[in-house]
């Protein structure tokens, strides 16, 4: 284990190297590391073993927020895909619905709504193909809220169970394309009332302290209900997921572990905090 | 977003020109000030360590002056530690004598390649007046080909593809054999995103470098990477050997300390800074620039 015998100084500093090497981030680092020098202190924890037992525990306590499954009860469900570029938003869709229509037996259809970038369209639509699901999608160049909103009417239309819109990867900063998000969000509510029902926000696991800034502006632009924690079949340990649950409350609710369609889990919290400090 | 060190520093070590002298302990405050910032900004914990056991060798040293009180002078320091780490051989792209010079673009998974290999064909061909053509080797992500010819045909470079059937080796091949017969000045690579740890794909980009044998090989680096980029570095220098870096996403308000964790564990420089999606958006990189945003100056 990463810490044997008595609990010294050398103990902390190497607790709080091996939280920041995971991109926990300084903020998180500090409380966890506080917290158990307290308990420490305290003489409720005495020992490596302990003390690996009780971070493992309150690491996953930490991820642990809110309600991490994500509710398909409202008819049609509509899922929100939104996040930086290139962090796996188009990828998850295609896994997701693959997942929803192979395991659950659910009418999935998915709207191009990324109508920005090269292609996006039609490595969506090989996505489709692959998970056996329909793609709706506009002209090019199109407003992404007009497919957002053909997607639903589509959707709808052909009792699909889920609705899942593709969004244009984007950065945070961009205050015009995070505009353009609320815009799109707006077209969906308007449309139903009660959607979208969830707003997923991709985050790369490589992603360093830029991911907490990142969930917090989509956050505000969008309402974002989980994240969406992807790559982690790296050695990226993905820790910033951990720092934007404990700081802004918001739950990780599905990771992916590869390119291909079997490889999205559930989120795992224990797991997640047992590997975020192996190395 | 963040309190600039600057003024942290000045904070810390304010009491020190009553004094009149730096303790030991003035500097390993300041350290400790400095650690976090940097930590702050994704530089690798391990090159921090290094870093600062540089910064304090010299700051041990510095004499109190009329004209910089110590917060600055442990800052300027700090800058020019910084600024030479970041620096060094500030070069391009050096073009072989006997064309095409080809360029191998590698790097983890939506890092921007693909973009960043348009916008370098634009680059090229606007600068040097160079003909460029680009080989789509990424045959496993849906639609890449078609995301090349379009961005390919927006930069004006002739797009050499055949689909998703051929092996990426021979693609890459084939695609250097077109660019001699056509006598291309440029042939640009995208090959496709790999995770340093796959070994059956860096395997690959080790065959397509054999194979190609390109002057140049650039690995392309999201500037929003946190601490994992310095194993992301070592892996893909092992494997090849790249000669420069391309930092992507810096249009973001990521700090960008993988440039230095990067240039730290590699000594390669950082070539090119990717600012955008648009395909002008696409510059030499400013190493002294890179030290400021860092340390959020
Ligand atoms: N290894 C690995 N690669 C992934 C994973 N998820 C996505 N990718 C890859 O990451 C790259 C980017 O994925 P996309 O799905 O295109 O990302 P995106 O967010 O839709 O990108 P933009 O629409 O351009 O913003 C692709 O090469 C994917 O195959 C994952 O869990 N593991
Ligand atoms: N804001 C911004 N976006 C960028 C930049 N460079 C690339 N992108 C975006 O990042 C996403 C991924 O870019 P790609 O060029 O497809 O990345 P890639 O490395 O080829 O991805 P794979 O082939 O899937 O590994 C796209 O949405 C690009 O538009 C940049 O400098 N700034
Ligand atoms: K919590
Ligand atoms: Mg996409
Ligand atoms: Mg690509």
């Amino acid at each position: 284990t990463l810490f044997e015998g008595d609990l010294d100084e050398e103990t902390w500093e190497r607790l709080e190297e091996a939280l920041i090497y995971a991109d926990v981030g300084a903020a998180t680092t500090a409380q966890v590391v506080e917290e158990l020098e307290r308990e420490a202190e305290d003489g409720n924890l005495v020992g490596g073993e302990a003390l690996s037992n009780r971070l493992a525990e309150l690491l996953a306590q930490l991820a642990r927020t809110g309600d991490d499954k994500i509710d398909l009860r409202p008819d049609p469900t509509v899922i929100l895909v939104v996040g930086v570029n290139g962090t796996g938003k188009t990828t998850t869709i295609g896994k997701l619905a693959w997942h929803l229509r192979n395991t659950l037996q659910l009418q999935v259809v998915v709207g191009a709504a990324d109508t920005f970038r090269a292609a996006a369209v039609e490595q969506l639509e090989r996505w489709g193909e692959r998970a056996g699901v329909d793609v709706v999608k506009g002209p090019e160049g199109s407003d992404p809220g007009a497919v957002a909103f053909d997607a639903i009417a589509r959707g709808r239309e052909r009792g699909a169970d889920v609705i899942i819109i593709d969004t244009a990867g984007r950065l945070h900063t961009q205050t015009n394309l995070m505009d353009e998000l609320t815009k799109v969000r707006r077209v969906i509510s308007k449309q139903m009332p009660d959607a979208p029902h969830e707003t997923l926000m991709t985050v790369d696991a490589t992603t360093g302290q830029n991911g907490v800034r990142q969930a917090k502006l989509f956050g505000e632009a969008v309402g974002v209900t989980g994240i969406i924690l992807t790559k982690l079949d790296g050695t990226a340990k993905g820790g910033i997921a951990l720092a934007i649950a404990n700081e802004l409350n918001i739950p990780v609710k599905l990771i992916g572990i590869g390119e291909q369609l079997e490889d999205l889990r559930p989120f795992d919290p224990d797991d997640f905090a047992k590997a975020l400090l192996t190395a | 977003m963040f309190d600039s060190l600057s003024e942290k520093l000045q904070g810390t070590l304010a009491g020190v020109r009553q004094r009149g002298a730096l303790t030991e302990d003035d500097i390993n405050k300041a350290m400790r000030e400095i650690r976090l910032a940097l930590l702050e900004a994704d530089v690798n914990f391990k090159v921090v360590k290094q870093f600062t056991s540089s910064v304090k060798e010299r700051a041990l040293g510095i004499e109190i002056t009329k004209q910089l009180n110590p917060g600055q002078q442990v800052i300027k320091i700090v800058n020019e530690e910084l600024t030479a780490l970041m620096g060094g051989q500030s070069a391009g792209i050096t073009f072989s004598p006997r064309p095409p010079t080809v360029i191998l673009m590698a790097g983890l998974q939506g890092s921007g390649k693909t973009t960043a290999t348009a916008k370098l064909a634009k680059l090229l061909s606007e600068q040097n007046g160079s003909s460029v053509a680009v080989a789509a080797c990424d045959v496993y992500r849906p639609a890449a080909v078609d995301q090349l010819i379009k961005v390919g045909a927006q930069a004006g470079a002739t797009v050499y593809e055949r689909g998703t059937d051929a092996d990426p080796v021979d693609i890459a091949g084939w695609a250097l054999d077109q660019a001699k017969r056509d006598g291309k000045d440029v042939l640009i690579v995208d090959t496709s995103g790999r995770l340093h740890v796959d070994q059956a794909l860096m395997a690959e980009l080790a065959n397509i470098k054999k194979r190609v044998r390109p002057h140049v090989v650039l690995l392309v680096v999201d500037a929003m990477t946190g601490q994992d980029a310095v194993n992301v570095a070592e892996q893909f220098a092992e494997v090849a050997q790249f000669d420069g870096v391309i930092l992507s996403k810096l249009d973001g308000d990521a700090r960008g300390g993988a440039a230095l964790s990067v240039k730290a564990v590699t000594g390669k420089p950082i070539l090119f800074a990717s600012t955008g999606e648009k395909l002008g958006d696409f510059e030499k990189f400013h190493p002294d620039r890179m030290a400021q945003r860092i340390l959020g100056m």
